[in-house]
């Protein structure tokens, strides 16, 4: 499976964020966007995700067959909004989309042990902090299987310990043939992928 | 989709939901009737299911521009959108609206008989006025819908949700109403237009999720 974008131009409110982005992924490579506020990180996932319509270009997905016949199907996208209901618990959340999405990986028990909040299924989704919601919303990508990961900013409000955590599980999931695009300006501690910088210092 | 639709029911029922705030919006436009037109009780009687409808259809309102902005707040629907391929967009909206329904909508109706003694309603009427808006009320949630969706990025649209969509709800009321006076008013037919009602609220099952689909849709950045 091959997630390939050509000449991949966005725009937004009419204005062009970016131009001529290339790029070619395979199982098992990642790639790391980099680039200050508003150079359009989040842009770039959103147009790969099939949220926003391309200004130019192609993005498509090669190889996926009848499982996986296009990108929004064989992602999981994590943008800014963690997707949880505060009035829920934890555990009814990730239950949720669990089922909705499909694929069902890992339990919901073993998905919370593997970002370290084996404590917290029962709690609402409300009473967690910042930290630990966005740590329920990467459990979320472990408990139902998909082989792209589409990531904006995935360590926004984590700590030292579960970014290290966090590393490990984009590790293992690039090890294991999935692919991983991710935003994000923080270093994600993940050797040997490819970083794509947007925007220079015009704007 | 039975995952989604018991979610949502869930989220409307608990803290927040506002499910019970649309039964004391009924109950209090209802009680204050009698206040405003007098103590006249064959009056009373006979304005009674046409002012159950107007209230079921205005509580029916309340919480309904909520329907896709607190998915949009918190990014589901990005989520939702996506799954397109799994489950069909229209499909997902159809089950939030009878979801939507279920939790508000659902206890109105439930309430209505209740009120309909304040009204001093005949108990044939009551039994009337209950079930056309057991029948008639799915279809200002799935019109609801579009006004919703086309709202959903508006941060205070819920009056304008409400202005948008009170004119398509008209047709509701008018049959609603007209079946349900004839149920106690003899030469009036009753089967007539509560046929109507029920096809209404089939007609918009359809082109509302169609419709509020297309608007996400183009709505989803």
């Amino acid at each position: 499976m091959r997630l390939v974008a050509e000449n991949l131009s966005g725009e937004r409110g009419g204005e062009s964020v970016f131009e001529g982005i290339d790029f070619d992924l395979g199982e098992g490579d990642g790639l790391i966007v980099t680039g200050q506020n508003g150079s359009g990180k989040s842009t770039l996932l959103r147009i790969v995700a099939g949220l926003l319509p391309a200004a130019s270009g192609v993005i498509r997905l090669d190889g996926g067959d009848e499982k996986w016949p296009d990108v929004a199907a064989a992602c999981h996208y994590l943008g800014h909004g963690n997707a949880m209901k505060t009035a829920l618990t934890v555990e009814e959340n990730l239950a949720f989309w669990r089922v909705f999405s499909g694929e069902p990986h890992l339990d919901v028990d073993e998905a919370l042990d593997m970002v370290g909040l084996p404590q917290v299924g029962h709690l609402p989704y409300g009473y967690l902090s910042t930290g630990q919601k966005r740590r329920v919303s990467i459990a979320k990508l472990l408990v139902s299987y998909r082989p792209l990961w589409l990531l904006d900013e995935p360590t926004a409000g984590l700590d030292k310990a579960s970014e290290a955590q966090f590393s490990a599980l984009m590790r293992a999931h690039l090890d294991d043939g999935g692919i991983i695009v991710a935003a994000t300006h923080i270093p994600l501690g993940l050797d040997g992928v490819a970083e794509l910088r947007l925007g220079g210092a015009e704007r | 989709m039975l995952a989604l639709f018991l979610r949502d029911v869930r989220l409307g029922v608990r803290a927040g939901g506002g499910a019970l705030v649309g039964v004391l919006f009924f109950l209090t436009v209802v009680a204050v009737v009698p206040f405003g037109v007098g103590p006249d009780l064959n009056l009373l009687a006979r304005i009674g299911p046409a002012m159950l409808w107007v209230g079921a259809l205005l509580a029916s309102l309340l919480g309904l521009d909520r329907l896709f902005q607190a998915d949009r707040e918190d990014g589901s629907l990005d989520l939702l959108i996506l799954a397109s391929d799994r489950h069909m967009l229209a499909l997902t909206v159809l089950v939030k609206c009878l979801a939507h329904w279920v939790a508000s909508v659902l206890p109105l109706v439930v309430a209505s008989p209740l009120l309909g003694l304040f009204m001093n309603i005949e108990p044939l009427g009551i039994a009337a006025t209950s079930l056309t808006l057991l029948v008639g009320t799915p279809a200002i949630a799935f019109i609801g819908a579009v006004g919703a969706a086309v709202a959903v990025s508006l941060p205070r649209g819920g009056l304008l949700v409400s202005v948008l969509i009170l004119p398509l709800a008209i047709p509701v009321l008018i049959f609603g109403v007209s079946a349900a006076y004839g149920a106690v008013n003899d030469p009036n037919p009753f089967l007539a237009p509560f046929l109507i009602l029920a096809a209404l609220t089939l007609f918009f099952a359809v082109i509302g999720p169609a419709a509020a689909t297309l608007a996400l849709r183009s709505m989803s950045d």
